[in-house]
């Protein structure tokens, strides 16, 4: 237990849930520059690797064999293996270099040599070689929607949202296995209701998978595991061989897919060979290239709070995103997986591929509940969907998501969770009730859901993944029901399978009208457009180039619906102009004891009422009865040729026959001065104008009674609302405006105020 | 027209499947572009016998002679020669590595 109560506080922190350990190599556990790590060397013979990181091809494993067999491009290994690695990491960074000469060299560097060159970046240069390396010009955003209850309705409804608030991917998955066709089936319905064009996936099992895409449930898979130790390659159950096999069976019915690394597995796994989490991602990277995948995810995904332990962690993470962009790999950049208890650790972390934008700056963020998320968490959910869109609004970035209406989210979560229902009665499913839907439509979580016969849906979803019907007994069953558009949007999915054009690498679809590219020859006959390296490439080469949010685009960004015009703010702080208040010529001197209260030009008159809703009547009203509680006379003036509170204070003590005087904006900040001080002192400031009331006025006038008096003076409580200027800084401004507005080549002009204390 | 197209099949024909490659290859992608070959090749093999090749080159799933015999109906029976020559290395570098089911 701490002594100390900040310490105490300190330990209860957020950050001091997570766990953080010295690196151990022998372990595994160290991110980068393991002592283990062999140096990079390359010996090419005939025209073959004959060693490659220090081992001999009779001492390669299969991993290594492959790298050196399908991924080493031998035409550019001698030039690149023979550039020192800082050079090439400094042409990562160097605009004039371009992405493509770049990656000429990557393709022939060693996995060693890969880590060699990334180890003498930080960050930042890393961030700068992602946003130039990366292969999509446009980003784009991936989400998860799974649900605990696995409820078919939910699933559409969220899946259906999600596309709605920009996801070019979604990705579920099940809590049991064998639920995965159906729901597979049901994001499919509610993602293509959403929007047409997005792309959908169900995490499972790697047979399973692709059954499901065979049956055109699923229009990508992305959970093609790969390792960076054959132990740990062989425990996920593949080889290099198998697993580029399986790439090669999707593509050949028309499926995207991409490969899934990442840092900390093979250590997690047991089998990290006391190498570094990076040199293995490297090796796992070289795999996937090498197989011919078009993209990876990577990030340390499921593993990231093992990185996130150790030192370096989160630059390590950064490091290996920017291998895979180096290699020409689409890059799906994890922030996926819960990695942090702490708000400001995830976000910062977020930045890291926020800034530089990735193909997919999330490799699933979680468009439902954290509790709902069956990928373990969601670092970023359901709840953070404001705080994300204020993110982009906030530094010009596309994250790949929209603001949308709670009106538009009903909408379509009614129309998918229906369609679901549609689907599940054609196709002789277990019922899915109005109740159900209803409940879908409006739910945050599965928690709001009724329950349902999961064993009834098991047994269906056994049914359908081994009997004859498919996806277009779906697209059948929705437009008997009358659901034509989502019937359509699906067998526009089918329709661009046959065509393969998003087979490519880093492939999305959009809407004609979404994209800023003008070539035309990627356009469907439905208005999508393929957006890959062939269509969108990358051209990032400094400012002015690459991708800039601008245009539409920036302006669906902007509109979130609480933002509120600033032109009708202040409306309700002008009244009626008080009739009790009349200027009587140019403000003279006075010579006797008494306090000057200089309002300024607004006061009474353009503005009526203080920033906190006191009106002006009021307030003069307090103050002259506590200048008159002290046995002295207030004199009423009003500035022209300032606004400024200092100034009206120090006008005030210049005009007051015992050089005290009181400056009052019209939004209510005040100052009691004295003349002779400079123009910028005073004697008590009262800037928190929300946190004054009518007895805070009262007391400053007694207070410079007071003083006016030479007695000693207690200066006047003030609640300090540090949040005020936060929520007020709009108002406060364009009050200050408007009193500015006023402003005139015009003398201080006495004014006469219709009233008398009575004390 | 929605109609028709719904009627027919989803799948991608072996020519679009080397068209891409070509496209692939040209931008660089050369080791898509041979997996996009290979999948051309595959689009003549039924479903089930996709899944059944992929089971046979997992770990530990065939022998040696199995998969030499996977290699050879890939070829005989589906004109696959990139993906049987694919399969033949598999073969060899698992003999190597001890990747075989063991008996």
């Amino acid at each position: 237990m701490s002594q100390s109560k900040r310490f105490a506080l300190l330990a209860e922190r957020d950050i001091n849930k997570e766990t953080f350990v010295e690196a151990w190599p022998d372990a595994g556990l160290i991110v980068a520059d393991g002592s283990n790590d062999p140096a990079p060397s390359l010996t090419v013979e005939s025209n073959r690797v004959a060693e490659m990181d220090g081992k001999l091809r009779a001492d390669f494993d299969a991993i290594d064999t492959f790298i050196a067999d399908h991924f080493l491009d031998l035409r550019a290994a001698g030039e690149a293996m023979a550039t020192s690695s800082l050079r090439l990491a400094r042409m990562l960074v160097d605009i004039n270099v371009p992405a493509r000469e770049v990656r000429r060299l990557a393709l022939g560097c060693t996995p060693a040599k890969l880590c060699e060159v990334v180890r003498h970046m930080n960050v930042l240069e890393m961030m700068m070689g992602l946003a130039k390396m990366r292969v999509r010009k446009t980003p784009a955003n991936q989400a998860h929607v799974t649900n605990r209850r696995e409820n078919p309705a939910l699933l559409a409804a969220d899946a259906a949202e999600a596309a709605l608030r920009g996801f070019a991917e979604i990705e579920t998955t099940v809590g049991v296995a064998r639920m995965a066709p159906l729901n597979a089936l049901c994001v499919l319905i509610g993602s293509q209701t959403g929007r047409g064009g997005v792309l959908t996936q169900c995490a499972i099992e790697e047979s399973m998978g692709l059954r499901l895409a065979m049956k055109g449930l699923t229009t990508y898979a992305e959970t093609l595991s790969v390792y960076g130790t054959e132990r740990s390659f062989v425990d996920g159950d593949d080889t290099p061989w198998s697993k580029a096999f399986l790439a090669s069976a999707y593509a050949s019915r028309g499926v995207k897919i991409r490969f899934t690394s990442g840092t900390g597995s093979e250590a997690l796994m047991g089998s990290s060979e006391g190498k570094s989490m990076l040199y293995l991602e490297a090796r796992c990277l070289c795999v996937v290239r090498g197989a011919g995948s078009q993209g990876v995810q990577n990030g340390s995904i499921s593993c990231i709070a093992l990185p996130e332990s150790l030192p370096g962690g989160v630059r390590a993470v950064l490091a290996e995103n920017l291998i895979a962009a180096m290699l020409g790999l689409e890059v799906a950049s994890g922030n996926d997986a819960l990695a942090s208890h702490s708000a400001i650790r995830k976000s910062a972390k977020l930045m890291l591929q926020f800034i530089p934008g990735t193909d997919f700056i999330f490799s699933g963020y979680s468009a439902v509940p954290r509790r709902d998320n069956m990928f373990g968490g969601g670092n970023f959910d359901a709840e953070d969907f404001d705080d994300y869109n204020v993110l982009q609004r906030d530094m010009q970035v596309d994250g790949g998501l929209r603001p949308v209406t709670e009106g538009e989210a009903l909408a379509v979560r009614r129309e998918a969770a229906r369609a679901a229902q549609a689907v599940y009665a054609e196709l002789g499913f277990p019922d899915i009730r109005d109740e159900e839907v209803e409940a879908a439509v409006v739910a945050h979580s599965s928690e709001d859901m009724p329950p349902r016969d999961i064993v009834a849906d098991l047994a269906a979803a056994d049914r359908f993944l081994a009997g004859q019907q498919d996806v277009r007994d779906v697209v059948a069953a929705l437009r008997r029901r009358g659901f034509a558009g989502i019937a359509d949007n699906i067998a526009e999915m089918l329709h661009q399978r046959v065509l393969g054009d998003y087979l490519q690498p880093a492939a999305i679809f959009v809407k004609d009208s979404e994209s800023q590219i003008a070539d035309s020859s990627s356009r469907s006959s439905f208005g999508l457009r393929v957006l890959s390296a062939l269509t969108d490439p990358n051209d990032y080469a400094g400012p002015g180039t690459g991708y800039r949010l601008g245009g539409a685009r920036w302006q669906e960004v902007i509109s979130l619906p609480q933002v509120r015009s600033p032109r009708d703010f202040i409306a309700d702080r002008i009244g009626t102009p008080m009739q009790n208040l009349h200027e009587v010529g140019p403000a003279r001197r006075g010579r006797f004891n008494e306090v000057i209260v200089c309002v300024g030009p607004a006061f009474g008159t353009a503005l009526t009422q203080t920033i906190n809703g006191l009106d002006h009547e009021a307030v003069l009203k307090a103050i002259f009865t506590g200048v008159a509680k002290e046995g002295l006379v207030a004199r009423l003036i009003k500035a022209y040729h300032t606004s400024d509170c200092a100034q009206l204070g120090f006008t005030a003590s210049s005009y007051s026959g015992s050089g005290i005087g009181i400056g009052l904006q019209s939004r209510g900040t005040t100052v009691i001065h004295k003349r002779g001080m400079p123009r910028l002192h005073n004697l008590e400031l009262f800037s928190f104008s929300p946190s004054l009331t009518l007895e805070t006025f009262e007391q400053i006038g007694r207070n410079a009674a007071k003083y006016a008096k030479g007695e000693t003076v207690r200066p006047v409580p003030v609640t300090v609302d540090n949040w005020a200027r936060l929520r007020l800084i709009v108002k406060t401004a364009l009050l200050h405006r408007r009193e500015t507005e006023e402003v005139r080549d015009r003398p201080p002009q006495e004014l006469f105020f219709d009233w008398e204390p009575e004390v | 027209m929605q109609d028709e197209r719904l009627i027919g099949d989803f799948q991608i024909s072996a020519d679009t499947l080397r068209r891409q490659a070509d496209a692939a290859r040209e931008a660089g992608f050369t080791q898509l572009a041979e997996n996009l070959r290979r999948a051309a090749e595959l689009t003549a093999v039924p479903n089930d016998e996709l899944l059944r090749i992929y089971e046979a080159l997992r770990p530990g799933r065939s022998t040696q002679a199995e998969l030499l015999a996977v290699a050879d109906r890939l070829e005989r029976d589906y004109h696959a020669a990139q993906t049987a020559a694919f399969v033949r290395e598999a073969a060899a570098e698992y003999a190597r590595r001890g990747l075989f089911r063991r008996e």
